[in-house]
Formats: structure tokens, C-alpha cells, sequence
């Protein structure tokens, strides 16, 4: 019997290759490219999806690892006509330029807002227990997803905005 | 990476019972080994997942905490008793890579991890450690995240985690099944080994034993401190790391627990340590000593020459901080 992955709420069928990276299966079997491959190596955040809702580097786990669980990724997360609000923000402030790391800096800014709101706290943190919304804090937190551009700043505002407004 | 069948045994012992053999190896979260098969460091026949094993939480142990081996360094981190209780624990993990990868990095994996040597990853180059008796291509060569203390001269790596840092200096116990005695309980300042002779044998599992959880003790009321120097401020293994539990009575320092990280092979304690400290009034002159103390026996191989006085000022200044705002 075979097992399945759910990718953006569908089912897909595991890989009988058990190499296969969480990230190849979704790009490859899956046909999801939004998610990218910068380093395959855990050292650029490229590769962020949501997987039951918390934030992995996709390329440092195998498909086979995640049988019934739920994967979401940046297509799962907004459509051109329909965006979320993270992916709004992120056109209204410039938050890119060549656009190869938006997906994951999307994805794992997604899971940033919940971690915030669930008092997660970060390195940044002075108070374990109060952590804050400084700027300091969001870009520790962002510190797994490099940008090769630079978009660090934009990147930081489209952040600040939905975490500051919800919108 | 190499071909290799994917197991998931139905519980502890299965899997002990399983990984019983040579080129039989467990996975975690796989953040660090799968890392290493990609680059063929590692080349297991088969994987044993452990990951939905039912060790995934934290309880109470009498008056300390049980952690188990699959939890995620994001939840101890993120634990109300370890926030409160165990703040240096919080703060080593939380200093160490990612939130992604703290979200699928465990407590047995992250223990566990290997060394980041670039010899040792990169199959072209000699490395006693991945290939016995090849040679050490770091000895005489680029050198800067290596040891200064308890190196060999087989191998001078270093132990790269952060949390076992703060687990060396809370003293914490490492439990482990499925070896020949059984269950046993192991100190984390024992579970590392220096390299010597071995430098492969980088702690004390014995094949088919795993790690079902750690025990911390009960706490202490004491100021608790973990500083970090790294070559940019997030998302960095260290260079020198040092935790430090320190308390003060009646302006007399009463407990002094310390450990550091990325001086060598394992998270490195040292008993005199303590031993110099309790009894004495904080002062610039007994940080010195304490300094020289933990640093006789340094020994410094080329580039990693820079860690000497930085371990010297890095220990001082946790020092001083964790002492001059006690009463
Ligand atoms: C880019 C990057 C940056 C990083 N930065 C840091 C950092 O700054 N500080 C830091 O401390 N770490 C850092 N790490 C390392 C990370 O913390 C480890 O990869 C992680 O903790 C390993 O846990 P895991 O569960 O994923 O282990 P796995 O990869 O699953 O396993 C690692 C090893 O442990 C063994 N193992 C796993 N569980 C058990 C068990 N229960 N019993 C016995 N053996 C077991 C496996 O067989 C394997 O040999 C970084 C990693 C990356 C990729
Ligand atoms: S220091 Fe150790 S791990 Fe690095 S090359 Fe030498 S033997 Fe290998
Ligand atoms: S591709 Fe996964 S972190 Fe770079
Ligand atoms: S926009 Fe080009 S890498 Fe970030």
C-alpha cells in the first residue's frame, strides 16, 4: 500500500525512490516549481514550506518522511488573483528583484506572523517570555531565508505592514 | 546520494534492534544527515526513521524536566519551564541556525551532529575522522573553527552545537537504549569523546543503541548566561561559545557552572573551573586566573590561534556580567 503526501490540499502519491527530498518530490512529482532550489544544503531558506502548518527547509528532508501530512507552499498560499496578504505586501514594498527567494522569504514571513502571535520566542528576544516586534527581531527571524539581491529592506516592511495591520 | 532502503520501525527497541548493523543508521529530523549523504560523507544501506517514535515530549522528572529525543529544538525553546526554569537552554538552542531548521531539528539528532570541518565534508581531501587513517587534511591546513583544547594529533575538529553546551553546564543526563547493558544513563559532559586515536568514535553509542531522551535537573536560582562569538550575528556555528549558571551569596559567588563551545571535539567542562570561583568575591584578577586556567593546556594549530584570547575575553566578560548585578 501506498502512502500519500497532501500538497495544498490535494493528494499526491509518495515517490518509490526513497532519496527523493521533500523539495525534488514537490518541484519534480508534484509539478509545484514556485518552490526553489538555491543550496539544497539547508544554508539558504529557498526552499521553505509550511509542512503541518510549521516552516522546513524542504531540501533537508525526504518525501518519505512526511507520509499523510500536509504540506503547504507558496501556490498554496495565494493565486495572482486571489493573493494573501503577505504576498500584497511583498508587491506593494518591492520586497524582491529577481524574485528566486520570494517563495521561501513568503513562506517562512507566513509562519513568522503565527510564531509572533504565539510568543515563539527568537535569539533576538530580551525577554524570553515578551518577545517584541522590533526590527531587530524580525530580521533574526528571517535570518534562514538570504536574499541574493539584497531586498533585505523591502523584504523587512512588507513584514512590518501585515504583522502591524493584518492587511 | 547513494541508494538506500527506508524503515520505520514500530518502537524504541524495534529500532535498536534494526539499526544493529553496520551501514544501518537513524534519522531525526535528517537536517544533518542527510546533509552529509548528499555529499556522500555518509552512506547508509538503510535508514531507520525514528521520527514518529513515541519520544516526542517533555515531562516532569521529579523537580527537573524530561526531554525527549524527538523533540524539536523549537520546543524546548519554546517550553513555559524551560523559558522559566532553564533559561541558558532556551538561549543556546534559539542561538544555534535557523527557525527552520530548529522546527525539524531534534534533541538526539542535534547531539549527535557532526563536525563542520570542511575536510571532513569534502570527500576529495585526506580526514582520519571519515576515512581512518587518510590523514587530517586540517592539520597544516585552513584551520580556523578548529580545537585549542583536547585536540589530538589525529584530529583536531570541533563538536559544533550549541544546546549541548548549555546541557554540559546544567549537567544533564542522556538516556540510551539498546545497547549491551541495556538502558543507562550517561552525563552529557561524558557523551562526547575526544578524538585521540578514534576520532570516528565521536561519542559514547554503541551501534544499535539510540538516545530516548535527556533528563535536566531540578534548577537553580542563578543567572544564567549564554554569549555566543560568531563570524556574523545570526545563523553561524560558533567559535567560542561559553554558558554559564552563576549564582552569588552575600557577595560571594556560590555556584559556578560553565561550559563552552567550540574550543574542542566535545562541549568542553572543566571541574576546576567551579573550583576556583565558589567561596571568592568576584574581581578582574580572579577572572584572569580562571581565564588562565581553562586555557594551560591550548594549543592552537594555525588559523584557530584567534580563539585563545578570544575564549580568554569571552569567559571574562560572561563573567562579569552574570556576577555584577547580583547582590
Ligand atoms: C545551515 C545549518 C546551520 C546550522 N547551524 C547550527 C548552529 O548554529 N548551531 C547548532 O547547534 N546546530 C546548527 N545546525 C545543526 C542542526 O542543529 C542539526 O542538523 C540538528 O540539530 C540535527 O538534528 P536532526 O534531528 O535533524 O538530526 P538527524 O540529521 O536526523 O541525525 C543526526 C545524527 O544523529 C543520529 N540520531 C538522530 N536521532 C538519534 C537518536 N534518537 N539516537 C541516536 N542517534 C540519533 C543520526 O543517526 C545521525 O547520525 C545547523 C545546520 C544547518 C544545516
Ligand atoms: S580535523 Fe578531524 S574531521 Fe577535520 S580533517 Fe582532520 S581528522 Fe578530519
Ligand atoms: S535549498 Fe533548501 S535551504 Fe537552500
Ligand atoms: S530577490 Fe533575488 S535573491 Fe532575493
Amino acid at each position: 500500500m501506498s502512502e500519500t503526501i497532501k500538497v495544498n490540499g490535494s493528494d499526491h502519491l509518495m515517490p518509490a525512490d526513497a532519496r527523493v527530498s521533500l523539495l525534488d518530490f514537490l518541484r519534480h512529482y508534484v509539478g509545484l516549481t514556485g518552490t526553489k532550489k538555491g543550496c539544497d544544503h539547508g544554508q539558504c531558506g529557498a526552499c521553505t514550506v509550511l509542512v503541518d502548518g510549521v516552516r522546513i527547509n524542504s531540501c533537508l528532508t525526504l518525501a518519505a518522511m512526511h507520509g499523510q501530512q500536509e504540506v503547504t507552499t507558496i501556490e498554496g498560499l495565494g493565486t495572482p488573483d486571489a493573493p494573501s496578504d503577505l504576498q500584497k505586501a511583498f508587491l506593494e514594498h518591492d520586497g524582491f528583484q529577481c524574485g528566486y527567494c520570494t517563495p521561501g522569504q513568503i513562506c517562512s514571513a507566513t509562519a513568522l506572523l503565527d510564531e509572533i502571535r504565539a510568543e515563539w520566542p527568537s535569539d533576538a528576544s530580551d525577554d524570553l517570555n515578551a518577545p517584541s516586534l522590533s526590527d531587530e527581531e524580525i530580521r533574526e527571524r528571517m535570518s534562514g531565508n538570504l536574499c541574493r539581491c539584497g531586498a533585505y529592506a523591502n523584504i523587512l516592511a512588507a513584514i512590518r505592514q501585515v504583522a502591524e495591520t493584518g492587511a | 546520494m547513494r541508494p538506500f532502503d527506508y524503515i520505520r520501525p514500530t518502537d524504541a527497541a524495534d529500532a535498536a534492534e534494526r539499526i544493529s548493523g553496520a551501514g544501518v543508521k537513524a534519522i531525526a529530523g535528517g537536517t544533518n544527515l542527510l546533509d552529509l549523504m548528499k555529499l556522500q560523507v555518509e552512506t547508509p544501506k538503510v535508514l531507520v526513521d525514528v521520527g514518529r517514535l513515541d519520544m516526542a515530549s517533555i515531562a516532569e522528572d521529579g523537580a527537573g524536566l524530561r526531554i525527549g529525543a524527538l523533540v524539536t529544538n523549537t520546543n524546548t525553546a519554546n517550553h513555559a519551564r524551560v523559558r522559566a526554569d532553564y533559561a541558558v537552554l532556551a538561549r543556546t538552542i534559539l542561538a544555534g541556525a535557523t527557525q527552520q531548521l530548529r522546527n525539524k531539528a531534534t534533541t538526539g539528532g542535534n547531539l549527535c551532529q557532526r563536525t563542520r570541518c570542511t575536510y571532513f565534508t569534502n570527500t576529495d581531501q585526506p580526514c582520519n575522522k571519515r576515512k581512518p587513517g587518510s590523514g587530517c587534511g586540517a592539520i597544516g591546513g585552513v584551520a580556523r573553527l578548529h580545537a585549542i583544547l583536547g585536540a589530538s594529533d589525529q584530529c583536531i575538529a570541533t563538536y559544533p552545537g550549541d544546546m549541548a553546551v548549555a546541557m554540559a553546564a546544567l549537567d544533564a543526563k542522556v538516556h540510551l537504549t539498546g545497547g549491551a547493558t541495556g538502558e543507562r544513563t550517561v552525563p552529557v559532559r561524558d557523551f562526547h569523546n575526544l578524538p585521540g586515536q578514534t576520532p570516528w568514535q565521536e561519542n559514547v553509542l554503541e551501534t544499535g543503541e539510540i538516545i530516548t531522551a535527556v533528563t535536566l535537573p531540578p534548577p537553580v536560582r542563578a543567572r544564567q548566561i549564554y554569549r555566543k562569538v560568531r563570524e556574523r550575528s545570526s545563523y553561524a556555528f560558533a567559535l567560542v561559545s561559553v554558558a554559564a549558571i552563576i549564582a552569588k551569596e552575600g557577595g560571594k559567588i556560590a555556584r559556578a557552572d560553565l561550559a563552552f563551545g567550540g574550543l574542542a571535539h566535545k562541549p568542553w567542562h572543566d571541574p576546576r573551573l567551579s573550583e576556583l570561583l565558589v567561596g571568592e568575591t568576584p574581581s578582574p584578577a580572579l577572572f584572569e586566573k580562571v581565564a588562565d586556567t581553562l586555557l594551560d593546556s591550548a594549543d592552537a594549530r594555525g588559523g584557530s590561534d584567534f580563539k585563545i584570547p578570544l575564549a580568554r575575553r569571552t569567559l571574562i566578560a560572561v563573567l562579569t556580567e552574570a556576577t555584577e548585578d547580583q547582590l
